[in-house]
């Protein structure tokens, strides 16, 4: 008995330290991996659901996971300090092609964010998500920290040059959330808190100022969340359909492919920015309780494995990809929820479409790369 | 690179770690604010929310409910219902509109001039919505349309009901007809009882029974999606979905009898006027005629503006209904109960004969008051003074009766009010009185009542005027010899679904109460006589039963003292109008009528025969006797 326990336990221990060896030598994470899949797998089968049975949606989808999953197995195996050394041609590469866009980009939903590569149709705003983060910490890597006044007003620039090309396309949305991975970096790297209070209280100015630049369409998001019954067809209809959607799942939601708000099309944007209602609707709170913790799961291993990287570089881009990657859930579950104003934020790995799940992974590509090469540079 | 401050990475890695820590804690607080969240929108409101998806995703359909037949007292068909082709197109599954619609007008299914409006229709409809694009089509272009039907995906026929009335004009003004809801109806119905419903009762039987026809909508729920599409989805949607079956209304049995009433309609038509026909036990309409009048069935399938100006603007007025709105002085129908009155009052000796010289001088005065066509009758009784309607008896008759007991006797025979028919828009006619003319004049001397009026009155001319309803309500009274019913159309319910009929029972008011049997005898006597001897002698000819009658001719032209009318002299719409009242079998009577020809004339030679054809029609069977008692 004890001899064949033994004998079961070192088997399973072996078998485990080959998948062990498996992943070291991919230079994958192991948790990271298993958490990204299981959000995938369940978005997959959401999206089945709240795409109105399409299964070709579904396979798309999976072809644009395997693509991230491809770009997240290569940018892994990259050595830390080439990504480093290319990040400034990265960034510079990535600010032309917004330009161009600009300049002769293709319009797509009345915005030119595309820009048409024959294959397919590749947004340059998507890889400014990761090239302005990366900018940010090569910029601070062999500056001392916390970043001297200087240092923040150049970084301020290397943010404020693409986010201003993105928000120009128009699309606030992404420009945010560049701004956010820009600004998380410098963050991390130690802003003093009352610097950051003066800031916010700049933004605040900065806000007020921006409302006169607004699109019509862009001051009514924002009047509408603020209340969302004043225009119950218009812009206020997603809000209260998909608080509707959510809150009509109870508990324990209506059933796969029963959720009548999503089915029936009540439910805007039902299979891209408002997937978290499908699931709100069909799954319950249960459904939704479960995907959040499994984003939270994912996060918090990122963060550990950013606390765990060895040189400043590693460390601000880790952190800012990981707090990035919530900030995106928040986003988007808070304004489906009603909590936040509607801004074209998917839900990652889950929302469809887009190049928005590569960018995602190639990011946890780019952190798992930090992260298996930490000893070689601590060394 | 300005080297004032050394790289401490022991100390950025602490700073480090310290960020993520915050970090962890805001994420921390974030996802439970999310949390909070969904607990609000999922626990705490959940049941609103509920409701407010369920309100989403449900859309209740009307059912409408079959209008109720309307039939005659054999249970013939006037007004039923039947389903209308209309040519319907969805937007959505049609490859080329225009290039379709071109085709159709090719087809002569859609007239060319229409094409535009029919465009911006569907361009105003939601793509899957069926949107009608042709209304009424005959049954040949249904033909036509199905021999093509494949070359037009997205186009359909589909049925409506619609109100038929099998025989067209036939009774229109008893019927009334359905139309379109308008505005005004809107006011007055419950709009919710009438979701569904395109059509309304609008005159006549149609309007008054609205109610009992229309029946009771049911409804039915709808799974719809986003936009209002109907979706045949099941599993865990449908178990809620309510269902609610319409009522039908129900269906009225009317007391007319067709077959007079056709017989009515033909021997008036081609003039103006009206006969009403009633059963005097019962104050049952047997027959009720307006000529000329229009085809219900037009407002039915949406009347066009031409039509309807057509209607309107006719010269005949067809859309009047002259049996119960038109009023007309009675001319000499009036005698019999004028006679009746000096009976009644004692002041008139039957048996006593009066001399007839053609004219009247009313004592105290100048004025000459002239027979018709300036006969002279020579010694007449009040026998022969009402079978030949001798004027110049009645004149000083009611002289002597006076205006006061004249009105306030003549009153109870329904004249000057109501007769309180189940239809709507009867006008009461004028029973002149002292009391009336202060009423009716504003200027002190129009208002004093002139003995020379009194005379007038006495031979149903001058201010006193009827409606031909009126009229045959009156003849029925003396009918029955004072019995008074309450005229009426619908006699009873048909129950839509067993078909049980609940007959209703005649309203009486009541008796002319104070008249002397033998004093009914002689009156009746008398207008036994104008049929068999009198100014109608040539259509009582024959007759296989005795029936009594009255003429009358009201004047509509005023012919100055010294002149002659001359009917052939004078327009056509200015000639008299003929009247003829009568009741048969004249012992126990069975039918009183009032028959109305506009400038007919004087009332033997016009409304007379009419009356004879009615009467016969009503009592005779197919081998020309008469029918019995059922």
């Amino acid at each position: 008995m004890i001899y064949e326990e033994v004998g079961s336990g070192s088997r399973t221990r072996r078998t485990l330290s080959g998948a062990a060896r498996v992943l070291l030598e991919l230079r994958i994470d192991g948790p990271l991996v298993i958490g990204l899949s299981l959000i995938a797998a369940y978005g997959l089968v959401v999206l089945y659901s709240a795409s109105g049975q399409s299964m070709p949606t579904v396979l798309r989808t999976g072809a644009r996971l395997m693509l991230g999953a491809l770009a997240m197995l290569l940018l892994a195996r990259v050595n830390p300090n080439f990504l480093r050394r290319s990040t400034p041609w990265l960034y510079a590469a990535g600010c032309l092609l917004l330009v161009v866009v600009a300049a002769i980009g293709h319009t797509g939903m009345g915005a030119q964010r595309w820009l048409d590569l024959w294959v397919f149709r590749f947004q340059p705003s998507e890889l400014m998500k990761l090239a302005v983060p990366m900018m940010c910490a090569w910029y601070l890597h062999e500056r001392p920290l916390p970043p001297s006044w200087t240092a923040l007003a150049v970084m301020s620039g290397l943010i404020l040059v693409p986010v201003g090309l993105v928000a120009v396309q128009p699309d606030l949305g992404t420009a945010a959330l560049i701004a956010i991975a820009g600004a998380l970096v410098i963050v991390l790297a130690g802003l003093r808190v009352r610097v950051m209070l003066a800031l916010l209280a700049l933004a605040a100015v900065a806000a007020w100022f921006g409302w006169s630049f607004m699109h019509d369409y862009q001051r009514k998001r924002v009047l509408t969340f603020l209340n969302p019954q004043t225009d119950p067809l218009g812009a206020g209809y997603h809000i209260i359909q998909s608080q509707i959607a959510i809150g009509s799942g109870g508990v324990f939601g209506k059933g796969w492919m029963n959720g009548s708000q999503a089915q029936l099309e009540f439910l805007p944007e039902r299979s891209t920015d408002f997937i978290f209602a499908v699931i709100g609707e069909e799954f319950g709170m249960v459904g939704l309780l479960l995907l959040l913790l499994l984003y939270v799961l994912v996060v918090a291993r990122a963060i550990y494995v950013a606390t765990q990287t060895q040189d400043t570089f590693s460390r601000l881009l880790a952190g800012s990809l990981a707090l990035t990657f919530f900030v995106y859930v928040f986003i988007n579950a808070g304004m489906v929820t009603g909590l936040l104003p509607v801004v074209g934020v998917p839900l990652p790995l889950v929302s469809y479409g887009g190049s928005s799940v590569v960018t995602l992974l190639a990011g946890f590509g780019i952190l798992m790369a930090l992260y298996s090469r930490r000893k070689l540079i601590g060394s | 690179m300005p080297a004032v401050r050394i790289k401490d990475h022991w100390r950025e890695q602490r700073l480090f770690d310290q960020r993520a820590l915050v970090s962890v804690i805001l994420i921390g607080l974030a996802t439970l604010g999310l949390v909070a969240r969904l607990y609000r929108l999922q626990v705490t409101h959940h049941d609103y929310y509920s409701e407010l998806s369920q309100g989403n995703r449900v859309r209740t359909e009307p059912i409408p409910a079959a209008r109720g037949l309307i039939l005659d007292r054999s249970g013939e068909v006037i007004a039923g219902s039947q389903p209308a082709y209309q040519l319907e197109l969805v937007p959505e599954e049609v490859p080329d509109v225009e290039k379709t619609l071109a085709s159709l007008v090719q087809l002569d299914l859609v007239r060319a001039e229409d094409v535009g409006e029919i465009v911006r229709t569907i361009e105003s409809s939601r793509t899957f919505d069926s949107v009608p694009i042709r209304l009424r089509m005959s049954d040949e272009d249904v033909a036509r349309f199905a021999v093509r039907r494949f070359e037009f995906p997205g186009l359909d026929i589909k049925t409506r009901q619609t109100r038929w009335y099998p025989n067209g004009p036939l009774a229109v003004h008893a019927l009334g007809y359905v139309g379109a809801i308008s505005e005004a109806d809107l006011k007055h119905i419950d709009r919710a009882a009438y979701a569904g419903t395109s059509l309304i009762g609008k005159l006549g039987v149609e309007s008054t029974y609205e109610q009992r026809l229309h029946g009771i909508n049911g409804f039915r729920e709808v799974l719809v999606n986003a936009q209002g599409r109907s979706v045949e989805r099941q599993g865990a949607f449908v178990p809620n979905l309510r269902t609610k079956a319409p009522i039908a209304g129900e269906d009225l049995v009317l007391s007319i009898d067709l077959k007079v009433q056709r017989v009515a309609e033909a021997a008036l038509a081609g003039h103006r006027g009206a006969v009403v026909a009633l059963d005097p036990n019962t104050g049952d309409v047997i027959a009720l005629v307006s000529l000329p009048g229009f085809d219900p069935t037009l407002f039915g399938r949406g009347i066009t503006p031409t039509e309807y100006n057509a209607l309107q603007g006719d010269i005949d007025h067809p859309l009047f209904n002259r049996a119960l709105r038109g009023t007309y002085p009675p001319g000499s129908t009036v005698k019999p109960v004028i006679a009746l009155a000096g009976l009644t009052y004692h002041v008139v000796d039957p048996e006593a004969h009066k001399y007839c010289n053609g004219s009247f001088h009313l004592p105290g005065s100048s004025r000459i008051f002239h027979e018709y066509h300036n006969e002279k009758h020579g010694w007449v009784d009040l026998d022969d003074a009402i079978a030949r309607s001798c004027d110049v008896y009645f004149y000083g008759l009611a002289d002597v009766l006076g205006v006061d007991r004249i009105a306030s006797f003549m009153a109870p025979f329904g004249f000057g009010k109501l007769t309180g028919i189940d239809i709507g828009g009867e006008k009461t006619g004028i029973l002149p009185s002292r009391a009336w003319k202060v009423k009716a004049f504003a200027k002190p001397a129009d208002q004093a009542w002139f003995p020379g009026e009194t005379v007038n009155f006495g031979i149903g001319q001058g201010y006193l005027t009827v409606t031909p309803l009126q009229l045959a309500h009156y003849a029925s009274i003396i009918a029955t010899r004072g019995q008074i019913w309450q005229p009426r159309l619908v006699a009873g319910y048909r129950d839509a679904h067993t078909g049980q009929v609940r007959r209703l029972a005649p309203v009486s008011e009541g008796e002319i109460t104070g008249v002397a049997p033998e004093d009914w005898q002689r009156v009746v006597h008398g207008m036994i006589g104008v049929t068999q001897r009198g100014t109608a002698a040539a259509i009582g000819l024959h007759a296989p039963y005795i029936f009594a009658g009255k003429t009358g001719t009201a004047q509509v032209f005023s012919v100055a003292q010294n002149e002659k009318y001359v009917a052939s002299q004078v327009a056509e719409r200015l000639r008299d109008h003929s009247w003829f009242i009568a009741f048969a079998p004249a012992d126990q009577p069975r039918i009183a009528l009032a028959v109305l020809q506009e400038n007919g004339g004087a009332g033997a030679s016009a409304a007379a025969p009419i009356a004879r054809k009615v009467l016969d029609a009503y009592l005779l069977d197919a081998d020309g006797k008469v029918k019995p008692r059922s």
